[in-house]
């Protein structure tokens, strides 16, 4: 079980109304703190106590928790991504990386972390001051920002709204101000570089991005994350990535757009070590570099739980009515493997050029993108209702476009000269 | 005033888009500015939602921040090497300017007096329903298509104008 009801079962007399708790209800409300002090708390609370609790209060108090708990358990993720990106990376150079700090390296992170916290921070003096100081928070609350929206569970979500996805976008093109932020307050040519770099390419991207999330909303008919989800849940082939030709090529769109929304190779233009130091975050040190880390790895780690809920399927399992790959464990182990996938691609590939980015950008994923809208609106028009025949022809017609696909760039890939070397 | 939860956030965000509106307007510092500006911005989503137009509050946060704030702070980084400025107003110009200013606050007033749903908005704890849909309806298949539509062909003239005037440089 992962649900938040789970945990409250075993609570001494504690009733779960089905009021309260069922799925919808929860979920539909905006602002189920003041709902879960009022029905919950409030009845357990002595009668004294009870008549003066400040309900106003308590639901800022039980919003400020909800923040805190993601607070508190997401850099935990930084500290086991970055120890399995190191590892990632040195398996792919026949490597061992990290080995000292504790059992096969497993400490080092922490070490490390150790390690930000007691350097100095240190601040340029020709900079701006205030900007430079404020603009690590920035990146790192929209990072965070972004979390209170996705469902990690049927019950394991902070805020249910109606516009989840779309809430998504909007914080996480926020995150531009802060990386422009950083890089002018710094008085660095690389930092000012490299925040120029990455406001185009997130800002670029970001259409893409938005445009591949559009064919999905055409399909569920609703920004509502919860929605998404829940439409997803008859086993692997009501997923949305296969409900139509079109979602199936719009969450790769998706998932290379979002590789380069959170500056990673081939994408890594931004902070190029070998052009411009460390792009927007050169001058950084100490505990406010660790931020821009922490919020890089939460980063990665939130694209990839958003397209594990728009595009795989969210909480719902592989097939229907079984828990099989379903749930928080699904959840996770789902955008963990996307997470995987970045870090393989991250260390399979070069890094691309500003043109190739960009014409991979305006001159294919954008078209493509249109296109995808276009015949996800006519697959609605065709098949107004999900059923077994137009799931067969979507997987029939992937099926064929794949093979065509391989086939073709295999030609293509054969026909090219070997570089010769100079 | 009593302290209620909707007061308290309304006050707050109030006090938030004036405030560094102020600055917008006062500090020396174009890029000071321009940051003030965006948490104006922020300040007026937040009314939004308090409104219950979150899909409105969305828009304003990805076009105003995401978008234009962006595309104002690459003009600046970009144009001007001297970030502190001295602007020397003219008599004239500040005579115009007061002019405008309270010609809008007028028309601003007027339209708050003379809005009747305004007068009756009470809170009552009710959630209104979702605009999303609603706003749909209206822009793609009610009486505002024909604006959004005429909308989108300026926004795609001045896309290609855009596109235009910054190839010249190419072809020369």
């Amino acid at each position: 079980m992962s649900d938040f009801r789970a945990m409250f079962v075993g609570f001494p007399d504690f009733n779960v109304s089905e009021n309260f708790f069922p799925n919808i209800d929860l979920q539909d409300k905006l602002n189920w703190a003041e709902e879960f002090i009022q029905n919950v708390l409030i009845p357990r609370l002595p009668e004294a106590v009870a008549a003066h609790f400040p309900v106003e209060l308590g639901t800022i108090l039980v919003m400020f928790a909800c923040a805190g708990i993601f607070v508190a358990v997401v850099p935990l993720l930084p500290l086991v991504l970055v120890l399995a990106e190191r590892k990632v990376a040195a398996r792919f150079q026949n490597r061992t990386g990290p080995m000292r700090v504790g059992p096969w390296g497993t400490l080092q992170t922490l070490a490390d972390g150790i390690k930000l916290i007691f350097k100095e921070d240190f601040i340029p003096p020709q900079g701006d001051k205030l900007l430079f100081l404020l603009a690590p928070y920035i990146i790192f609350a929209c990072s965070f920002a972004v979390f209170a929206a996705i469902p990690f569970g049927q019950s394991i979500l902070v805020s249910p709204f109606n516009i989840g996805i779309f809430y998504i976008m909007a914080i996480s093109s926020v995150i531009v101000m802060g990386v422009i932020m950083a890089g002018w307050s710094s008085n660095s040519k690389w930092s000012l570089l490299g925040s120029l770099r990455s406001a185009a390419q997130i800002v670029s991207y970001e259409i893409p991005l938005g445009l591949s999330i559009l064919t999905v909303v055409m399909l569920v008919e609703s920004l509502s994350m919860v929605a998404i989800v829940e439409s997803q849940s008859n086993g692997v082939f009501s997923w949305l990535i296969f409900r139509t030709p079109f979602t199936f090529i719009a969450f790769f769109i998706f998932f290379i757009s979002s590789i380069a929304e959170v500056n990673r190779t081939p994408f890594d233009l931004p902070e190029a070590e070998s052009e411009i130091v460390a792009g927007f975050h050169t001058e950084y040190s100490g505990m406010r570099f660790a931020l821009f880390f922490i919020a890089e790895y939460a980063n990665m780690f939130a694209v990839s739980a958003i397209a594990v809920t728009l595009f795989l399927g969210g909480w719902e399992g592989v097939l229907p009515g079984y828990d099989i790959l379903g749930g928080l464990p699904g959840f996770v182990i789902k955008t963990l493997a996307l997470v995987f996938l970045m870090m393989w691609l991250r260390w399979t590939l070069p890094r691309l050029r500003v043109d190739q980015l960009m014409n991979l950008c305006w001159k294919y994923f954008i078209p493509i993108a249109f296109f995808n809208i276009l015949g996800t609106g006519i697959w609605g028009l065709i098949f107004p209702e999900d059923t077994l025949v137009s799931i067969i022809i979507s997987c029939a017609i992937i099926y064929i476009g794949l093979i065509i696909a391989y086939t073709i760039a295999g030609r293509t890939l054969a026909q090219k000269p070997e570089p010769q070397p100079s | 005033m009593d302290f209620t939860l909707t007061n308290f956030i309304f006050y707050g965000f109030a006090l938030m888009t004036v405030g560094s509106a102020l600055l917008v307007v006062t500090v020396r510092n174009i890029v000071h500015a321009a940051f003030s500006l965006m948490v104006t911005l922020f300040g007026v989503a937040g009314l939004y939602v308090f409104l219950q137009a979150d899909f409105l509050a969305a828009t304003q946060v990805i076009v105003y921040v995401g978008g234009i704030l962006v595309l104002i702070l690459f003009g600046v980084m970009m144009t001007s090497g001297r970030l502190e400025m001295r602007i020397h107003i003219e008599r004239g110009q500040l005579l115009l300017g007061g002019v405008v200013a309270l010609a809008l606050l007028t028309l601003l007033l007027t339209v708050i007096a003379n809005t009747p749903a305004w007068k009756n908005l009470t809170d009552d704890g009710t959630e209104l329903p979702p605009t999303t849909e609603k706003i749909g309806e209206l822009i793609l298949n009610g009486p505002f298509l024909l604006p959004f539509e005429v909308v989108s062909v300026l926004l795609l003239v001045a896309l290609i104008g855009a596109a235009l005037i910054s190839r010249k440089e190419v072809r020369d």
